[in-house]
């Protein structure tokens, strides 16, 4: 009997993107997230202001509205001029709109001058207002008269690596020390696992808070984002290191593995080599569910004051100064930053479980 | 099984004191201390008998000691020298900051902080439960993909962020304050209807907010761990024997799926205590977690160090508990103990 390819196709199972894709909603996080971290390189030309570019004429705008046609006639993206008045009585600042002024937005212009990647003068934008307009703020502005949006922007660049930083360094040292408790046994394997339960039996959150307390107010915006990183990192690697030991101590008297060591192999390479990318899958899986809680501890932080502070834009500061609440009254835009880490963090969860689902050769 | 109890109790003592060193020490690392700067302060403004105070309880609380005497003093293992027994004789210090023993200000704050907790950790188990289950038994269902979505939305909120939301618009739509535990024109009245009812109102809000982040994770976890069970062959025995609808659920599967959460009381048990911090803070709850980040930031040693004890305690005793369950419900954990040895 011969097995033609048709046979074999039958009993070939999915890749592993496949698998994803068949998850739509696995698939769209991924290509959201992707896009979001893809344009954080570029925050500088995305965003149409700097993060501390001040408009006394523009102090708590409204999100702006973008029109396409004016008098029934098509002119492409543009907005109404604004003129804005104190009103006397509650001291509220009131925006009327002005729908003579059509200020046509410009694209690919140039606009506030900033120094990209803190090297090279540039100008260049994506998207700015019309020159001698009212401004093009499309999520608002501050207190300040800051554009909301570019904030956010700048902000996602802080928030989201943050998690990411914090995540890298979990996993690392999650696998190694993990992965040498399994494997090695003896001494190292039951210190290991004393310190994994010392941490563990430690409240998650006060401990968040008062080592964020313990970083000297004195310390520059870039040693205290390193900072918070680290904490959310050295924290969060326990629970990693024991999937990881228990991985590794089910995979050590597999038939491969013994072959590996037969060879002569080093236990460094047929722990790195051979085992981990055995369970490979499931880390990234572990660790991508891992990210958002890291972005929400540095929310969490910063909007409790004992994290990132004012002149550094994460949506943290962002939302901590979204706290007033007779401002947010007035001017709820001040709250659009939520948007963002509500959306970034369910795509992180769904995106998760998708890897988790697709990893798992038992789930159909 | 006893001796596998006292075993883990015994086991308790070491992890208790290199816990207690890790919370003096992370608690020590910001530079100055509550009263140097303190002292300074008073120093300044020419106030010398509040000075001397300030430097009195200083050495009463041998806080110009080394650090490990310093530690040793604040644990009761090590006299200090005004008649300060320290923590293990049950004198939890001084909160420099409120000026009162630490026993009082924590125990001030303590039933809210239980009430509030207790209640939430209920509302999670009484709403993620039947969602759960639902989810499971009806996967692919329209049914399955609301109660998902429900969930997704339920992690992704931060507690924190839903309550101000919730905050500004009560206050903007309905006129409605929900900060703190009862309206504020209540606040010192005594205990009539009114007051009970604006009490309910607020602990109601400030429950459902607390309830609702941890819902989600938990909807996901037990469908999960049902789907795991139901596709057991055991289930599918029954259903061939004919045993029915919720009478086969609830006997076997679900009590299966529940296990992994009866692990979940060592995190229980010191979230009571310190959870929902961030929400107590925006909804101005008279909780222990306000209390905590305010000592932290002033740097108020005794206070911040007894609550963080207090909830490590918590969180051992926990695990002890939840272990303990586990051997009791679960004979294979009990098994494999006796397996070891």
């Amino acid at each position: 009997m011969t097995v033609t390819d048709a046979t074999l196709a039958k009993f070939e199972t999915p890749g592993f993107l496949d698998r994803l894709w068949r998850r739509p909603g696995a698939f769209f996080s991924l290509v959201f997230l992707a896009v979001l971290y893809g344009s954080l390189p570029f925050v500088e030309m995305i965003a149409p202001y700097g993060t501390e570019t001040r408009s006394n004429d523009a102090l708590f705008a409204p999100p702006a509205d973008v029109n396409w046609f004016h008098n029934g006639s098509f002119i492409g993206p543009f907005v109404y001029g604004t003129t804005s008045t104190v009103d006397l009585e509650t001291f509220r600042r009131v925006y009327t709109t002005d729908t003579t002024k059509v200020e046509k937005l410009r694209f690919l212009c140039s606009g506030d001058p900033y120094r990209f990647w803190n090297l090279f003068e540039m100008e260049f934008h994506l998207v700015c207002p019309a020159e001698g307009g009212s401004g093009f703020y499309i999520f608002g502005t501050d207190r300040l008269g800051r554009d909301i949006f570019s904030r956010v922007m700048y902000g996602a660049r802080i928030s989201l690596t943050i998690g990411l930083l914090g995540v890298a360094l979990s996993f690392v040292l999650g696998c190694l020390l993990g992965g040498l408790a399994g494997y090695l046994g003896g001494w190292i394997d039951s210190l290991i696992l004393r310190v994994i339960e010392l941490l563990r039996s430690l409240p998650e959150l006060p401990l968040w808070m008062a080592l964020a307390a313990a970083l000297p107010a004195t310390w520059s915006p870039l040693w205290v984002y390193f900072g918070i990183t680290l904490i959310l990192g050295l924290l969060d690697w326990p629970g990693l290191a024991r999937a990881v030991r228990a991985k590794v101590l089910s995979l050590r008297d597999e038939d491969y593995v013994v072959a590996a060591e037969l060879l002569g192999a080093s236990r460094v390479r047929v722990l790195f080599r051979h085992m981990l990318p055995n369970f490979s899958g499931h880390l990234i899986a572990s660790v991508t569910l891992a990210v958002p809680g890291m972005i929400l501890g540095e929310t969490a932080l910063s909007f409790l004051g004992l994290g990132l502070r004012a002149p550094v834009v994460s949506w943290g500061v962002l939302l901590s100064e979204a706290q007033s609440i007779s401002a947010v009254e007035l001017y709820p835009w001040l709250l659009i930053p939520l948007l963002p880490v509500v959306l970034v963090v369910l795509a992180f969860n769904v995106l998760g479980d998708g890897l988790r689902d697709a990893v798992d050769p038992y789930s159909n | 099984m006893l001796r596998y109890a006292a075993e883990r109790v015994i086991l308790m003592v070491p992890a208790l004191v290199a816990i207690a060193a890790l919370i003096f020490f992370i608690i020590q690392l910001p530079p100055g201390d509550f009263l140097s700067n303190q002292i300074a302060e008073l120093r300044s403004t020419g106030d010398a008998a509040a000075a001397a105070k300030a430097e009195y309880l200083r050495t009463a609380y041998s806080l110009d000691k080394p650090m490990i005497e310093q530690f040793g003093v604040w644990l009761g293992v090590w006299e200090g020298p005004r008649g300060y027994s320290g923590l293990l004789q049950g004198d939890w210090g001084m909160s420099l900051e409120f000026n009162k023993p630490v026993a009082d200000v924590v125990g001030y704050a303590l039933g809210p902080t239980i009430a509030v907790n207790v209640l939430a950790v209920l509302a999670i188990y009484l709403i993620a439960l039947p969602l759960g289950i639902i989810a499971a038994v009806r996967q692919y269902s329209l049914i399955d993909y609301l109660i998902a979505g429900f969930a997704y939305i339920a992690m992704a909120t931060p507690g924190f962020l839903l309550a101000l939301v919730v905050l500004i618009y009560s206050n903007a739509w309905f006129g409605v304050s929900i900060g703190g535990l009862v309206d504020p024109q209540y606040a010192d009245a005594d205990w009539t209807w009114p007051k009970i009812q604006s009490l309910i109102a607020h602990l109601t809000i400030a429950v459902v907010i607390i309830a609702f982040s941890g819902v989600g994770a938990m909807i996901r976890r037990l469908r999960a761990n049902l789907l795991d069970e139901l596709g057991k062959p055991y289930v599918v025995a029954a259903r061939a024997r004919g045993i029915k609808g919720s009478r086969l659920l609830v006997r076997y599967p679900v009590r299966m799926a529940i296990i992994p959460f009866i692990a979940d009381i060592g995190n229980l048990l010191p979230s009571l205590v310190s959870g929902s911090v961030i929400v107590s803070i925006v909804l101005s709850l008279p909780t222990v977690g306000p209390i905590l980040v305010q000592a932290l930031k002033s740097q108020d040693l005794f206070l911040s160090g007894f609550i963080l004890m207090f909830a490590a305690v918590l969180t051992l005793i926990g695990t002890l508990v939840s272990d303990l369950l586990l051997g009791l419900i679960d004979p294979r954990v009990r098994l494999g103990q006796g397996a070891e040895r």
